[in-house]
């Protein structure tokens, strides 16, 4: 079995996090903004499988299971709630959609 | 038959309970009969009491009911307890047999002006919390009624509210006993440190046994007490409140601003005179300000126009009487007074309240005039009140109470000349403002037409008064003449006697002498001053120097101008400046930070999804900043 230093996994995990939280910021379609989310989501599995494995344990494997499905119920509820907000405003827009202003 | 005496306060308390409840629903005769009404129960109850109670001797001229715990705390326990001797007797018998004549003739006088039964409510509550105050058996129990009367007081001087004038002397009276209320409270405060007790009896035969004469606790309690007697009673220095409250209804003038409430200041240093006999200087300071104050009162009440103001001078003035009464230690004699001027003053103020109501609400005395013929039942009243007031030798009460006090004032242990002196001289000039009124009103032309003329319910209450101002002073006679010590037997249960110099008893006859030919001068002068060269007055008054003290006497000594100076418009220039008061600028401050910090953070809520999301990363990266960086 090969094994990859801890130090090179996180540093992945840690890209993809930074990718996710860029895509997050710059993207002002919510669609993409949820696929942003779902990036960090798998950065964070990443992480939590890679110690699983430092510490011979499943739990990290566990979490990421338990993540995925978190993952999709929330997409789930997500998506439904993109779909209300493009019939009612006909944008997905994040600039556009403006109104919830404190 | 004692059993009783809690029904005397509770009777007018539950009638102004009711007509505050019920009274608009209820027509004028039965607001009448249920205002007068419990007035008069509650004096038949007294006068059967003060009969058991003269009667049996078992009482031993003292009787306690205790009727429930009001408060304990700490050891703190006034009751709600009722105290009857002869002095709470006396007064008790005045307010409710004066007060019921007085409820009747309000019940006519009245008749025509709205808030009817708003004016009954307050008259009961009023008459049921002066019962309370000279019947209470604990400090603070009195302290309830005295507050009381000066809330009903002020009610009933503002009943006409529409007028702001009303209102304003309403507030003055309030504001002006307030001051003498606060010393009086802090002297209870002091009492009750020094002796742990409200209880009247209990501080009483206390301060006897703890405190030595003229020992500096005794001084200071009893000036604080007689601070609040000043206010309450309208002497100097807190006098200027009475003449403005003549602006409510004649027979609030009549109940509360002459026969009872202003007298409540002499109710209270009769019932503590064990303090004023410990407290000497103070003591002699109540016969000095009675002195000062009779004598400021009768120059200003010489030179009204007002009816009612030269009245509220002349009760100002005979208060100044009775404290020079207490002020020598003739306890008696102040009370003796307190009665025979109840009578009198009452009935000269219903009197004056017909002839006001009979012109329209003309007040102006020299708009009367003539009314000898067109009132002849007030005017007989009204002159034996006059005479009453004057002290006319012989036939009137009012000779032998204020005798008796002149008679003390000289030869009591604690008398000096100079006091028989003032007091000479106000009666004097008594005789001289009250004749002038007299003359004024009822002689010379008839000057307005009477509109309205007494009816039963007006013209019976003044006959009784007036044969109580002429009789009522046979209760006690002097040594000279008849020798008759009823009243003062009675009184001498409670009070001390006047310790007196020795005197041979010609000279109190030589005495009596020389104050009834005062009187007699006083009248005659006012005739032929007012009646017979009325023109002599206004050459008098052309004179410069007579002029300004008519004015300056016109306007109560100027005090009024001195107050407003002193304190009124410092305070309110004071209030101008301060409108927005500073204290409070730390608290303003912290509100207005509050708000400029919300109005910046309201700036980061631009409802842009991904400004909240960057905001959250920033924060992510800082947090983890900090951590990696502090540990």
């Amino acid at each position: 079995m090969i094994s990859i230093a801890v130090a090179h996994g996180l540093i992945l995990a840690a890209i993809l996090f930074v990718l996710g939280l860029i895509g997050l910021l710059v993207r002002r379609n919510i669609v993409f903004i949820l696929m942003s989310i779902e990036i960090m989501f798998n950065a964070a599995g990443v992480a939590f499988v890679l110690g699983g494995s430092r510490w011979m344990q499943a739990d990290g494997q566990v979490m990421f299971i338990f993540i995925l499905a978190v993952a999709a119920a929330e997409l789930s509820i997500g998506l439904a709630l993109i779909l209300q907000i493009y019939q009612r405003t006909k944008t997905l827009d994040t600039n556009a959609l403006s109104k919830m202003r404190g | 038959m004692l059993d009783w005496l809690w029904i005397v306060p509770v009777v007018p308390l539950v009638s102004f309970l009711m007509l505050v409840l019920f009274g608009s629903r209820l027509s004028k005769r039965g607001v009448a009969s249920i205002g007068v009404g419990s007035i008069g129960i509650s004096a038949f109850i007294t006068i059967f009491i003060a009969y058991t109670f003269i009667t049996s001797s078992t009482t031993g001229y003292q009787f306690s009911q205790v009727l429930w715990m009001w408060i304990s705390v700490a050891g703190f326990t006034p009751q709600i307890a009722f105290y009857l001797d002869p002095l709470s007797l006396i007064f008790m018998l005045v307010i409710t047999i004066v007060g019921f004549l007085i409820h009747l003739y309000a019940a006519e006088y009245m008749a025509d002006e709205d808030g009817y039964s708003r004016f009954f409510a307050y008259m009961n509550l009023f008459i049921g919390a002066m019962l309370i105050l000279v019947m209470g058996d604990n400090l603070l129990l009195l302290y309830l009624g005295w507050e009381g009367v000066g809330l009903c007081s002020y009610l009933l001087i503002g009943f006409w509210y529409k007028d702001p004038q009303n209102g304003y002397a309403a507030r003055k009276a309030f504001v002006v006993t307030r001051v003498g209320d606060t010393a009086m409270a802090v002297g209870l405060f002091i009492l009750y440190s020094a002796l742990g007790t409200m209880h009247i009896q209990t501080i009483l035969s206390q301060a006897v046994a703890q405190w030595a004469v003229g020992s500096t606790l005794a001084i200071i309690i009893a000036a604080l007490l007689l601070g609040g007697a000043v206010g309450k009673s309208a002497q100097l220095p807190l006098q200027t409140w009475l003449p403005d409250a003549m602006a409510g209804p004649t027979p609030v003038s009549a109940l509360i601003h002459a026969a009872t409430m202003v007298t409540a200041g002499v109710y209270l240093i009769a019932r503590m005179n064990v303090l004023f006999t410990l407290a000497p200087v103070v003591q002699l300071m109540v016969a000095i300000v009675g002195a000062v104050t009779l004598l400021l009162a009768g120059f200003s009440a010489l030179v009204q126009t007002d009816i009612k103001r030269v009245l509220a001078y002349s009760t100002i003035s005979q208060i100044g009487y009775m404290f020079m009464a207490l002020g020598v230690g003739a306890w008696a004699a102040g009370i003796f007074h307190f009665m025979t001027h109840a009578f009198f003053k009452a009935l000269l103020f219903m009197g004056a309240g017909t002839i006001i109501i009979a012109l329209h609400h003309e007040q102006n005395m020299f708009k009367m005039g003539g009314l000898k013929k067109l009132l002849p039942v007030t005017y007989w009243t009204f002159l034996a009140g006059a005479a009453s007031l004057v002290a006319l030798p012989l036939v009137t009460a009012g000779f032998y109470s204020k005798d008796m006090i002149l008679w003390y004032s000289w030869v009591s242990e604690k008398g000096a000349w100079w006091l028989w002196a003032a007091g000479l001289l106000g009666a004097f000039m008594t005789a001289v403002y009250t004749f002038r009124m007299v003359f004024i009103t009822f002689y010379g032309d008839a000057k307005t037409a009477v509109h309205h003329s007494p009816g039963k319910r007006m013209e019976i209450p003044l006959i009784i008064l007036a044969v109580l101002s002429l009789i009522g002073g046979f209760l006690d006679l002097p040594h000279n003449l008849g020798h008759i010590t009823v009243f003062s037997d009675f009184i001498q249960q409670v009070l001390p006697a006047v310790r007196i110099h020795e005197v041979e008893s010609s000279v109190e006859t030589f005495f009596q002498v020389i104050s009834s030919l005062v009187a007699i001068g006083g009248i005659f002068i006012a005739y032929l001053l007012y009646l017979k060269n009325p023109g002599y007055i206004q050459k008098l008054s052309q004179v410069p120097i007579i002029a300004l003290l008519k004015k300056y006497w016109f306007s109560g000594w100027g005090f009024d101008w001195l107050y407003n100076h002193l304190f009124v418009f410092p305070f309110l220039w004071l209030a101008r400046i301060n409108k927005r008061d500073f204290i409070d600028s730390g608290y303003t401050g912290i509100a207005w930070i509050n708000r400029k910090a919300n109005e910046w953070l309201v700036q980061t809520q631009t409802g842009n999804v991904r400004w909240y999301a960057m905001g959250i990363a920033f924060g992510a990266v800082a947090t983890l900043l900090l951590i990696v960086v502090l540990l």
